[in-house]
């Protein structure tokens, strides 16, 4: 104990000069800004070579995607029982209100990209169900005095009726193991109609441009190496109209929740981590991971400069988490 | 009144995350490829924590291992963070016995790797080596299953952790215990008597609450009070260069140990992994 004490005074003394900035500003939230975001991303200093950050390490951008795809790997098996005890159960609220302001009409076609475990998914196929319920139930209540007029046209179009589009959600993740996973969650809730599996990457998505109506990624967003990419990719994929949904954990604004979140965050997680899954090190990477995304202001500037419209996002948990919409027009 | 603690423990922690995230660069910056021998902290495989992270930990790990006993990883993890007191206690033995002194410098690992099993089963009947190989087989154990130090915060302790993993199944051998409930019960009895490591007396304190009445009785009448008493006045058993001693008699061995040879025999009659 005393050992490790010297040793990190001695570290701490060696790069204090290189620290004094980010020790003074004392709120955890703000330990990564030293970094700054535009820079951490590229920094081309090494002989050409691009860097990015992993966590709070700093690795060629080559690299962050392997290290990445390596970190889901190990969780995939113990991904959604982490969720769970990690956010206390909060992950499913915040999930439930992605669809509810999302609001998916039947026929809506989903892609959920870095969607993994499939959690936006299942929840989008009932949720896109019980709607086609309510309108069944609101046509058959509206049907009960017809006119004459009403009972001439049902018969005519009952013939040629174009039947309404089923909805489908396409879950695309660049994990194989995540999407294995998924897929036995699906079968073994039975839910197989609607759902489809796709492995690629959201930097450079196997799909036509103007497909989707609705383009989610949750919680998925922070591990691309190349935010801005993903977000053209979303652009494309999206019909006119389209609407780009994303959730992400980003910065608390209110000073004391901050710190807790950080005392949270970095004493617990980790050791859920190991005792759960049995991997600390994949935790250390998840809550180092959110410390370096950009805040909710930039992440909105960057939706829009890649081309969205009427780009807001809410605020949950204190901003814990935050939701992010924007329309392509 | 709590606050200021967590506070001044959350400014401790910015340095331990910034220091780390730091050195950390420095090493990544030079290669892109991380070898073994590029590694962060002060072995390979180690990970920084601090105190309240090690609290948690052991009480993470304390009842992960309660519930399901075949959780090797969570009862190594609390080995390690419950340990300090025990494995220098264990470390000064061993500096003060010049063979424990010679295993301190030159820090040999038992591994399938660098175990030769021909050799082993070319022994004769009744030496360590040929007794110990026939331990592995009637048992079905590996001495590769075992999980790599992580949160020792000394890098000779962490070696005196892992020594003492290895030699576990070698104790198994010179006391004659085979690896079912029973067996291992007696081991833990004996290692608590010997190291002294608090995850060694909690099995040993929790381990008999998973055996039937036959066996209890075995353990306190017979086994345990053998296991106890040789753990006590037993050479520190960490001290011996095992890998030297292959084709000395068992007999001999336990000899020059004091260990008496078990009171009752057991047979491997349930086949687990270890």
């Amino acid at each position: 104990m005393a050992a490790s004490m010297r040793l990190l005074l001695r570290r701490v003394i060696r790069y204090s000069h290189r620290d004094i900035n980010v020790t003074a500003a004392g709120a955890a939230g703000r330990s990564g800004c030293c970094w700054g975001p535009s820079t951490c991303r590229c920094s081309s200093d090494d002989a050409g070579d691009r860097s990015t950050h992993f966590g709070f390490e700093t690795v060629p951008e080559t690299e962050k995607a392997k290290k990445v795809y390596k970190v889901f790997e190990n969780v995939a098996q113990k991904y959604d029982t982490m969720n769970d005890a990690m956010s206390l159960g909060v992950h499913r609220l915040w999930k439930d209100v992605l669809l509810h302001v999302m609001h998916p009409q039947p026929g809506a076609q989903l892609l959920d990209v870095a969607g993994g475990t499939g959690d936006i998914s299942f929840r989008f196929l009932e949720y896109v169900r019980s709607q086609q319920e309510r309108q069944k139930r609101r046509a058959a209540r509206s049907m009960q005095t017809p006119s004459w007029g009403d009972i001439s046209s049902n018969y005519s179009s009952s013939e040629d009726e174009v039947s309404p589009q089923e909805s489908r959600a396409v879950v695309c993740d660049i994990n194989k193991e995540m999407l294995r996973v998924g897929k036995q969650k699906a079968d073994s809730m039975g839910v197989t109609a609607g759902l489809s599996w796709v492995a690629g990457d959201a930097e450079e998505l196997p799909f036509d441009d103007d497909r989707f109506d609705i383009y989610t990624i949750a919680f998925g967003i922070r591990n691309v190496t190349h935010i801005d990419q993903a977000l053209q990719e979303a652009l494309r994929v999206l019909k006119p109209g389209g609407r780009f949904m994303c959730l992400e954990f980003s910065k608390v604004t209110n000073p004391v929740l901050s710190r807790l979140y950080d005392a949270y965050s970095f004493n617990m997680i980790p050791v859920l981590g190991e005792v759960i899954a049995g991997d600390w090190k994949s935790y250390q990477y998840l809550v180092e991971s959110i410390r370096k995304f950009p805040d909710q202001e930039e992440f909105k500037h960057m939706i829009e400069d890649a081309g969205f419209y009427c780009v807001k996002y809410y605020n949950l948990t204190g901003g814990v988490v935050a939701l992010h919409s924007g329309f392509k027009l | 009144m709590l606050l200021p603690v967590l506070l001044g423990r959350l400014n401790r922690l910015h340095y331990i995350l910034i220091s780390k995230a730091v050195c950390v660069h420095q090493v990544h910056s030079s290669s892109s490829v991380c070898a073994d021998s590029c590694y962060d902290g002060l072995y390979p495989g180690h990970i920084h924590t601090t105190p309240f992270q090690k609290a948690m930990l052991a009480l993470g790990s304390g009842v992960a291992a309660l519930q399901d006993p075949y959780r090797h990883d969570m009862v190594a993890v609390l080995g390690e963070t419950t340990g300090h007191l025990a494995l220098m206690n264990i470390r000064d033995k061993m500096r003060n016995d010049p063979e424990g002194y010679t295993i301190l410098t030159e820090r040999p690992r038992i591994r399938l790797s660098t175990l030769d099993l021909k050799e082993l089963a070319s022994l004769p009947d009744g030496s360590f080596g040929r007794e110990y190989l026939r331990f592995l087989e009637e048992n079905l154990v590996t001495p590769d299953s075992r999980a790599d130090v992580k949160y020792v915060d000394d890098e000779e302790l962490a070696y005196v952790m892992q020594r003492y993993r290895e030699v576990h199944d070698l104790l198994h051998t010179l006391l004659g215990m085979p690896t079912n409930m029973l067996g291992e019960v007696a081991v833990k009895w004996f290692e608590a008597a010997q190291t002294g490591l608090p995850m060694c007396a909690l099995g040993a304190v929790l381990g008999p609450l998973r055996l039937n009445a036959r066996r209890l009785q075995s353990l306190f009448t017979s086994l345990g009070p053998w296991a106890l008493q040789n753990g006590h006045r037993s050479r520190c058993v960490l001290s011996i260069f095992y890998e030297r001693r292959w084709a000395q008699s068992i007999e001999d061995l336990r000899k020059e140990l004091n260990i008496e040879p078990p009171p009752v025999i057991l047979t491997a009659t349930n086949r687990r992994n270890i």
